[in-house]
């Protein structure tokens, strides 16, 4: 089996290569497998992979092809899961000890969907812990560290993903965004994160955070591969059922009609506290829009600083519900301290040695702010203060089709730089209302930081209605064209 | 506790734990204490909203209750759901004894 030098590394080029035996899906898969062997041990994007089977997986695909047979649209590419969506495959950690040897008895959805196209799971991604975290430094694993700068976070929480998809070590990855856990890192590792429209990819098999907020997505090298993996993952789950009816529409052969005009809606709440770097990716990315042929008009989401408030009730309220099933009973760590001599001592015993200090601190925020006397004043407001935003984005979008913003007030930051829990919450300020307004956004690559040691690539987002993935990723795919594409690590 | 302006004791701190059934040592509670009151002094800022008449939206997707169809599915085996058991006893999952055991 030849080499493959892996010089054509978006998703949908590979495949074609695949597909027209240009190359093979085992020397593909053989290629990334050594990337990540040797550049693993630095960034520690993975958790694990699955070498044999990927390999016995790749050489059924390239027999499928050999022989003339049908393949799927994602036949023979490796794509990495974040570990906390489950796979029968390895482990499932969330990246926390209190799963660290759990082992699903089941696929998730998407990874149904996604093996049934035809691609091939390479391994599990690192995380910050529950996804909990902006940096990836949450994670009882080890930080992962930013391909551009070692020095510096990925972003979070799926930074293993970002990371993973950064230093071309998987054709693309899947993550899972709650707050900006897709965008954020995709921003700040240079790629594209896709946090589709809240019920458009079926949750079944993700480990539950936030249960109104959750949404699956992939992180991708381009705009093509993020609406073919759309494609192949949305739609109805009799699984799931918070999933949306709506049929999907074709996004992938519409993918180049980007509209000849548009509205781009700037907000001027999100010109604030953003780095020089940013706001000039901003700046740019009008430009391009212009020549592109877009009205640029003015939006107004005066909510936009309320969002972090909101978000900090309504998510920790939901994530210490869903994580009141880790209790040490029927999977997960147990203690194994003798004092655990009743139930309540194994729950709150196993629970504080398995969950690292950030989860822990959403857990008992989450419980203060539903406990007795506090629900009201926390936890009902939030959710009337949530209709306002939602009402805001609708007053919004009559205006525009897109509303443009930085994905993330600044590029990459430091290992830890930031220390303060309440400044961490701070970095997806433009994020976290997408999520809790249910509707969809987009992060892309947008040139770079230039004014450190390092080059350190920024994103700009792009957010549209619910159910909007279809033009959304046309104008999307319109800037990414006009920007001139991705630019790649070195070596 | 009764209204959003009284400031986090310890001894709520301690409650909020037992709440969550989370073991916290006592050493760790004063650090903990102090971020809890950091984060929801900014979430205070959700106070001086007027939301007068406002409906809560607890979920941003306004579907009604989907039913499935009532057909029988295959279950997953029990040895697959036990697997990940920390203590089982065939086809069981061993406890602590719980007559008599909760302190709470």
């Amino acid at each position: 089996m030849s080499a493959h030098s892996l010089d054509t590394n978006d998703l949908v080029s590979l495949r074609d290569d695949i597909r027209s035996r240009k190359t093979s899906a085992c020397a593909t898969v053989g290629a990334y497998l050594a990337r990540i062997e040797s550049q693993n041990p630095t960034l520690n994007a993975f958790r694990e992979t699955f070498a044999d089977d990927a390999r016995a997986s790749a050489s059924r695909v390239d027999q499928a092809i050999a022989a003339g047979d049908p393949v799927g649209p994602l036949a023979g590419v490796p794509i990495a899961i974040k570990d906390n969506i489950v796979t029968r495959l390895g482990r499932t950690s969330c990246s926390s000890r209190i799963l660290e040897n759990y082992r699903s008895p089941f696929d998730a959805t998407v990874i149904e969907r996604l093996t049934t196209a035809g691609a091939i799971l390479i391994g599990k991604t690192n995380m910050d812990e529950f996804a909990m975290g902006s940096s990836c430094e949450t994670c009882a694993f080890g930080a992962v560290r930013n391909p551009w700068d070692t020095s510096r976070v990925p972003g979070g929480s799926s930074g293993g993903s970002a990371a993973a998809v950064a230093a071309n070590l998987c054709a693309a990855a899947l993550g899972s965004d709650t707050g900006g856990s897709i965008r954020q890192p995709a921003s700040l590792c240079g790629i594209v994160g896709l946090k589709p429209t809240f019920g458009r990819v079926s949750r079944y098999g993700l480990v539950a955070f936030g249960s109104s907020l959750d949404q699956i997505g992939p992180l991708t090298h381009s705009v093509r591969d993020s609406a073919l993996l759309y494609q192949c993952m949305a739609g109805d789950d009799h699984h799931d059922s918070t999933c949306a009816p709506h049929p999907v529409e074709d996004v992938v052969t519409t993918l180049d009609e980007t509209p000849r005009t548009f509205r781009v809606g700037l907000p001027l709440q999100y010109r604030k506290g953003n780095s020089s770097a940013v706001d000039a990716a901003v700046t740019r990315a009008v430009e391009h829009f212009r020549t592109m042929g877009a009205e640029i008009v003015d939006v107004d989401l005066p909510l936009t600083d309320v969002g972090i408030s909101t978000y900090y009730v309504i998510a920790p309220a939901e994530a210490c519900s869903n994580l009141a099933r880790f209790d040490g009973i029927r999977y997960g760590h147990r203690t194994a301290s003798p004092s655990a001599q009743d139930l309540f001592d194994l729950y709150a015993q196993s629970r504080a040695e398995g969950f690292g200090p950030e989860v822990q601190r959403r857990i008992m925020l989450g419980t203060y702010v539903l406990s007795a006397g506090y629900y009201d004043a926390y936890y009902r407001r939030a959710l009337q203060i949530r209709r306002l935003i939602k009402r805001e984005f609708d007053a919004a979008f009559a205006l525009c089709d897109v509303i443009l913003g930085p994905t993330s007030p600044t590029a990459a930051f430091s290992l830890g730089g930031v220390t303060d829990p309440l400044s961490m919450y701070m970095c997806d300020v433009y994020t976290v209302n997408t999520n809790i307004a249910g509707i969809c956004g987009i992060s892309l690559p947008a040139g770079f930081d230039e004014s450190g040691a390092a080059r350190l690539p920024v994103g700009i987002q792009l957010q549209a209605q619910a159910f909007a993935e279809p033009l959304l990723f046309k104008i999307a795919r319109g800037y990414e064209r006009a920007q001139g594409g991705r630019e790649q690590i070195a070596g | 506790m009764s209204d959003s302006k009284t400031p986090l004791g310890i001894d709520d701190v301690r409650h909020v734990a037992k709440l969550a059934r989370l073991a916290i040592s006592e050493d760790r509670l004063p650090q903990l204490q102090r971020e809890l009151i950091a984060i929801l002094g900014h979430i205070e800022q959700l106070q001086s909203i007027d939301t007068t008449g406002l409906e809560p939206m607890a979920h941003p997707l306004q579907l009604t209750n989907r039913l499935a169809d009532d057909v029988p599915e295959a279950a997953m085996p029990v040895a697959d759901l036990l697997r990940n058991a920390p203590a089982t006893q065939g086809d069981f999952l061993v406890v602590p004894k719980v007559l008599g055991g909760e302190s709470s």
